[in-house]
């Protein structure tokens, strides 16, 4: 059963006790009793299965805090196991907080995997890892080219598996910050957010719906193939230069998520994906001349 | 009355109830062992027993055990560097806690999660040791004027260090107990009973009963319970690794009597026995007992073993806010008498009130 199976009303009975959600290896235990939760997660997450049997990975719980403050400026709050591990946010912020709270819950814990912070997408069975600074246009590419019909693993953390050094997908949804919102909307008439939580500490946020596809074929392990370091820049033509290898593993162990943690095995892993991966940089300023380009690459 | 976590209390004390627990119980434990800080014990043990947990555990505690590796890494390396720039001294320095467990490899070692290092050396040379730490890369961190004062006239130890390269975070005591404690112990016998670690130069070991005996201290002084189990289960492992030694329960009793810390020990053993069946004599259990108000003890009871379940929501017993609330007092009271607590907390609480952070507990 998939959530979109469920009636909004359903969804929100559901969540009020718990709903289980399974994102790729990962099964989240949802709780809340906010009515934007439940919208958001219709409509972000329609084609994600229900989780069947009585395991969840993280129990997590989002809600309204109360006391006096809730009169005048009301707050939400994320919880994992009981715990709160972020200060409050603005109410209306409630759905980018689950968001980032589920996204730390991962890169916080899942030490099964070697997580790199880079955003994942597979055509053809092949892989593309995009690393990539605040602001370089990362998740902008990463939505387009999704809409464009690669397959979604994930905007934030590429999960490597440790035993065959193959990608897992989470194909959760892609968060857009700024200027991108409007650009991806306008950009492509498939594209499904939710609401923008504005003043968030990235500015404005919404999150994209992942394509069905991607949840669809979600099981699949992808094979590594590309290492691109995305990079936006007005009034340049869209290219990619080569990137030293010795420079992308730097820049990948640098940022990931528990390279050192894993020790040998993270340094086994990173170097296993420079053995497998071209590694290019690539600059643009429009996105579909930048969807040209990638379409020449899996050529 | 024990705090709600039957299944985590089980495996704790017999690793081998693992094998009995369907994905539903897992569903439950999984999360209290993370936050109880005891996913890396586990996973560990489970190896040991060679054991298969389901596929979703089974995952968890791979990364877990990585987690424990990297831990044990960390340490060693830590105590290597420390053992360096301590080198020239010329007092004896002791590992205290996580370190000294790892250092040695004593049992509570196994996969345990380290948050700092914790070392003990001689009051008169604390000043040259902060000296030769800061020049090895080892500072305090912008504390306050009140914070440094805090810290250097009633405190047992410096301000927390921070290596400016690793974020590594060293706390160096110079007594088991804050100057202004009630109860008052000595250092210097702790010291002088301590034994070199073999392959450092300045580094030593406290003896086992020490280091159960500031383990039960520390516990029994705190203030914060989210790892009070953790804690209390390596109590558990030093105890069961003493009790191998002859004449061990009595000689610890000795040594407590001698270090005038019965109070806290006689705690520690009472839960240790209660939630983790450490194998305590009852002769001992009842004399230890005999040093704490008789009267007190469903008190104590209710407070401590609320204690114990406060790192998970799932653990927690009516009363529980309340509980963590008077053990915070409780711990503040054992540390400073009223007249500097007071203005203490008032500072705090001002401070909080004004959104800054605090450094001090």
């Amino acid at each position: 059963m998939r959530l979109k199976d469920l009636a909004l009303g359903e969804i929100e009975d559901r969540l009020a006790t718990g709903l289980r959600i399974a994102t790729g290896p990962f099964t989240f235990h949802i709780q809340t009793r906010l009515h934007d939760i439940a919208r958001g997660l219709s409509r972000l997450y329609p084609d994600f299965p229900l989780a069947e049997g009585p395991f969840s990975d993280f129990h997590v719980r989002i809600d309204a805090l109360n006391g006096l403050r809730r009169l005048y400026r009301p707050q939400v709050q994320f919880w994992l196991d009981g715990h709160t591990p972020f200060r409050p946010l603005p109410l209306e912020q409630c759905f980018a907080m689950l968001e980032w709270g589920m996204n730390w819950c991962i890169a916080g814990h899942a030490h099964q995997y070697l997580m790199l912070h880079a955003a994942v997408l597979e055509r053809g069975g092949r892989a593309l890892i995009m690393p990539g600074d605040p602001g370089a246009g990362k998740s902008t590419l990463t939505a387009a080219l999704m809409l464009d019909g690669w397959r979604l693993l994930s905007d934030e953390i590429a999960l490597i598996d440790r035993d065959d050094g193959l990608l897992r997908g989470l194909a959760r949804p892609v968060s857009l910050k700024n200027a991108s919102i409007h650009l991806i909307q306008d950009h492509s008439s498939h594209a499904v957010m939710g609401r923008v939580a504005h003043d968030t500490h990235k500015g404005s946020v919404a999150h994209l719906r992942p394509t069905t596809p991607s949840l669809e074929n979600i099981a699949l392990p992808a094979r590594p193939a590309w290492v691109v370091f995305p990079r936006w820049q007005a009034r340049t033509e869209a290219r990619f230069t080569p990137h030293a290898k010795s420079a992308a593993f730097l820049h990948l162990a640098s940022h990931a998520f528990n390279y050192s943690l894993l020790g040998s095995l993270g340094f086994k892993l990173v170097a296993g994906l420079m053995d497998t991966c071209e590694c290019r940089d690539f600059t643009y300023d429009r996105l579909p001349d930048a969807l040209e380009l990638f379409a020449e690459l899996v050529l | 009355m024990k705090p709600a976590c039957d299944d985590l209390l089980g495996v704790l004390i017999d690793p081998r109830h693992m094998a009995m627990l369907d994905l539903a119980a897992w569903d439950r434990l999984l999360p209290q062992a993370r936050q109880a800080g005891l996913l890396s014990r586990l996973a560990l043990q489970a190896a040991d027993l060679r054991l298969t947990p389901p596929a979703p555990v089974a995952a968890w505690f791979q990364g877990a055990r990585s987690v424990a590796e990297r831990q044990l890494r960390a340490v060693g390396w830590e105590a290597r560097k420390l053992d360096q720039a301590l080198a020239r001294l010329g007092h004896p320095v002791l590992l205290l806690k996580g370190a000294a467990y790892a250092v040695a490899d004593l049992p509570p070692a196994r996969g345990r999660i380290f948050s700092d290092i914790d070392i003990l050396l001689p009051k008169a040379a604390l000043e040259q040791a902060e000296g030769a730490l800061r020049l090895h890369g080892w500072h305090g961190h912008h504390h306050s004027a009140y914070d440094q004062r805090y810290y250097r006239r009633w405190m047992h130890e410096l301000p927390p260090l921070v290596h400016i390269r690793r974020q590594t975070t060293l706390d160096v005591h110079h007594n088991l107990l804050p100057e202004t404690a009630r109860l008052h112990t000595h250092p210097q016998k702790i010291i002088a009973a301590a034994r070199p670690l073999p392959g450092f130069q300045v580094l030593r070991l406290p003896c086992l009963a020490d280091l159960a005996l500031h383990s039960a201290t520390h516990l029994f002084h705190e203030g914060e319970w989210r790892h009070g189990l953790r804690d209390l289960v390596d109590l558990d492992a030093l105890l069961r690794h003493g009790a191998l030694q002859a004449d061990w329960w009595d000689g610890l009793w000795r040594r407590a009597r001698e270090l005038r810390l019965e109070q806290p020990l006689a705690l520690a053993l009472r839960y240790a026995q209660r939630l983790l069946r450490t194998p305590v004599p009852d002769t001992l259990l009842e004399a230890a007992q005999a040093c704490h108000a008789k009267p007190l003890w469903p008190l104590r009871d209710a407070l401590f073993m609320r204690g114990f379940g406060a790192f998970h929501g799932a653990c927690h017993r009516p009363g529980q806010a309340l509980a963590e609330f008077a053990l915070f007092v409780r711990a503040h009271a054992l540390r400073m008498p009223p007249h500097l607590l007071l203005p203490h907390l008032g500072y705090k609480a001002w401070l909080a009130l004004r959104g800054a952070e605090p450094e001090t507990s």
